[in-house]
């Protein structure tokens, strides 16, 4: 029975458990200190979707040994460039969102495959290059969202007639089309956004199928031994490209999620720090700088956004200081370091 | 052996391949300073002022890159520990310079500390040293809010009300540091035509650079570049290279701090949660912008990169404003430029690596 636990403890790593445990005692706290389980529940769940493609957005890169890819505001910018240009044509609803990723998808295309050029001839430093390929490109497009000439006056500043605002509502145009697809309430306080968790599954069901064909496991080759991918014939820069170019079409399409489910679309410094969370979430569910899986993404997206959901209303109650922002900051970056420092032990 | 060989093109590329940032950063101002309008004057003092400003932080960043363990992200914990120093004498009231110096053997010890844990940790994530301390800036920033916001005035007593958030505890998201404000930037007054130049503050500079220089020719500094240049022959010849790239990383956190206050007293007033993230990204990328790389940085990078990217701060709103009309627009070009200049150094960096392996792998093949 010990041997059971510690094996289990060992697998899982200590990280992982403690964050399950307070997870759980979070939850099992929230009775007594008046915060609805099943709120609680929901909130968890509409966090999971919102998240959950940008989390999966880290496996293709992970696999192929482009580390983790801290370059995601890449493809959440062209996820937003697709968003306000859907906006911009007035299109609402499904077809609304359709259009979004639609216009999303080329430009996370070329983005990426730029972004995997550059990758490609720094092997070895991506993950800092890809910070800072990350910031420089928000940066940049700060200066492109007030020059661009959109036009919609639910999105331009009122007094100037011009240049995007920070936030824009997609009220009216297709605020939660793709959650509210078959999602149904229980009592008051449960709401299930069933489109939304279904359009996740089928994403994570078609990269895993993914993985399984015969360029998926070319790819994960190339991410465990270079070397032998090499000489047995497979071009290890294309597979490299191919997947940051997967996993920056991915970051594009998990924003538009994000959007549709939250509401507004944050331009600006909004994308600058999104990378984080996605990162911090891959690997509190078991994943390593060099290995993920389909099943480290559904976890720790859970573990994480549960996290997130549930220390503002439970510590909060409990303690009455909000303490959910410090939480976050530790939690989310003491994994990163977690698993930047394991992966050098486990390989020596 | 490769000089013979390769073709004075070769050099030429080699060059200003070499040098790409400086020479860009220096046409950018070229092209910006007519447009921005501001004077002579106004300029050599704003320079002079950043100079004896930022100096001191950027020159922390030397010594670990010096011992291979690429640009300290890390100098950001030395820079917390320098502000908690800071918030105690502020809040006991201690004035000049008298206040500085013990904010400084204040956070000292908790420098050493921040610094030795930090190069702990960086020895476990060896080849990738500067995502880690990256990532552990951040974390130890969520330590420092814990402590700060919600530790300072509950379980540690500060009785200052100026401090206090009104809630009762946690410092408020400005400190006022008027007790130190120019303490040292004023104490030897000097002032030529106008422009006043803040003497004490780079004697402490110069007396720095001393430093520096000495440092690399003692044992210890030349086990550094051992340790730098191959990990491996550094262990072989019997130099214990965890232990020295610890070293390297505490006197970095440790600088790093005293530097922080030194910015901060010219300053004369602290974003109490933001200063902090801003040292890092300044400090890092004005290094860069004076030529230095990833692997080599010398005392002329320092200053170099401090007048060329503080030249570029100043002028690009105004420069952005007179031609195109939008300061806001001149403020994001600005930010771009500090990220960019970070990301394309670092590009270069790996890039170079590369291509230097191919020149080297190319000279032993011959001209085949």
């Amino acid at each position: 029975m010990m041997n059971n636990i510690r094996s289990f403890i060992e697998k899982a790593g200590w990280p992982r458990v403690i964050i399950a445990l307070f997870l759980l005692g979070l939850f099992v706290m929230a009775p007594f200190v008046r915060v609805r389980v099943d709120t609680s529940i929901s909130d968890t769940l509409v966090r999971f979707g919102m998240n959950g493609v940008m989390v999966l957005a880290m496996v293709p890169m992970i696999q192929a040994g482009c580390g983790l890819n801290f370059g995601l505001p890449l493809g959440i910018i062209a996820g937003l460039l697709g968003a306000v240009t859907s906006i911009e044509l007035g299109v609402t609803g499904l077809p609304g969102i359709f259009t979004a990723m639609l216009i999303a998808t080329p430009i996370a295309i070329v983005l990426g495959w730029l972004y995997g050029q550059l990758l490609n001839r720094v092997k070895g430093g991506e993950m800092m290059i890809a910070t800072y390929v990350g910031f420089s490109s928000v940066a940049f497009m700060c200066i492109m969202w007030l020059v661009l000439p959109y036009k919609s006056p639910n999105m331009v500043w009122g007094y100037a007639g011009a240049g995007l605002r920070t936030t824009i509502s997609v009220d009216g145009y297709w605020s939660r089309a793709i959650s509210d697809i078959l999602a149904f309430n229980i009592g008051d306080f449960f709401y299930c956004p069933t489109g939304m968790m279904l359009f996740f599954a089928f994403l994570c069901f078609a990269m895993w199928m993914f993985m399984k064909t015969k360029i998926g496991t070319a790819m994960t080759t190339v991410g465990s031994n270079p070397e032998y991918a090499k000489a047995a014939g497979v071009n290890v820069d294309r597979m490299r490209t191919l997947s940051v170019v997967l996993s920056t079409v991915l970051g594009a399409i998990g924003i538009i999620m994000y959007e549709q489910s939250f509401g507004f679309i944050q331009l600006y410094m909004g994308p600058f720090y999104m990378a984080f969370p996605a990162v911090a979430a891959i690997l509190i569910g078991g994943a390593s700088v060099n290995k993920a899986s389909i099943l480290n993404v559904v976890i720790g997206t859970i573990l994480f956004q549960g996290i997130l959901t549930m220390t503002p209303s439970v510590i909060n109650s409990l303690i009455e200081t909000d303490m959910s922002e410090v939480i976050r900051i530790i939690v989310s970056n003491g994994m990163i370091l977690y698993a930047l420092t394991r992966v050098v032990k486990v390989k020596s | 052996m490769m000089t013979k060989k390769s073709s004075f093109q070769d050099n030429l590329s080699h060059f200003f391949v070499s040098n790409a940032v400086p020479i860009i950063f220096l046409a950018l101002s070229a092209v910006a300073i007519p447009i921005s309008r501001f004077s002579t004057q106004y300029l050599v003092q704003e320079m002079l002022v950043r100079l004896a400003r930022d100096s001191f932080l950027v020159l922390s960043l030397l010594i670990p890159i010096m011992a291979g363990m690429g640009l300290n992200f890390g100098m950001v914990l030395g820079a917390m520990a320098g502000e908690i120093g800071l918030i105690l004498i502020t809040d006991w009231n201690i004035v000049g310079i008298p206040g500085m110096v013990l904010a400084m053997i204040i956070s000292t010890p908790l420098a050493v500390l921040l610094g030795w844990m930090c190069g702990v940790i960086l020895n476990r994530a060896k080849g990738r040293e500067m995502v880690t301390s990256f990532i552990l800036c951040f974390f130890i920033n969520g330590v420092y809010q814990l402590i700060v916001l919600y530790g300072f005035g509950s379980v540690f007593p500060i009785k200052s009300p100026d401090l206090v958030l009104s809630r009762g505890f946690g410092i408020r998201n400005v400190t006022n540091l008027e007790n130190i404000r120019k303490c040292l930037d004023n104490l030897i007054p000097l002032s030529i035509g106008g422009v006043a130049i803040p003497i004490a503050t780079f004697l402490v500079i110069a007396a720095f650079c001393v430093f520096v220089v000495w440092f690399r020719k003692t044992k210890l500094g030349q086990d550094m570049r051992a340790v730098g240049q191959d990990m491996d022959v550094a262990e072989a010849a019997g130099i214990p290279v965890e232990r020295t790239r610890i070293i390297s990383i505490v006197i970095s956190t440790v600088l790093a701090c005293y530097g922080q206050i030194i910015f901060l007293q010219n300053i004369g007033t602290m974003n109490t949660y933001n200063s902090h993230e801003q040292a890092g990204m300044f400090a890092i990328a004005a290094l860069l912008v004076g030529g230095a790389s990833v692997t080599k940085a010398t005392i002329p990078n320092v200053f170099i990169g401090v007048i060329l990217f503080h030249l570029m701060f100043v002028v690009s709103p105004m420069a952005g404003k007179y031609l195109i009309g939008q300061a806001q627009l001149g403020e994001y070009f600005r930010v771009f430029v500090s990220y960019g200049i970070i990301a394309i150094a670092l590009v270069l960096h790996a890039w170079r690596r590369q291509q230097d392996k191919d020149r080297a792998r190319r000279a032993l093949r011959g001209n085949a």
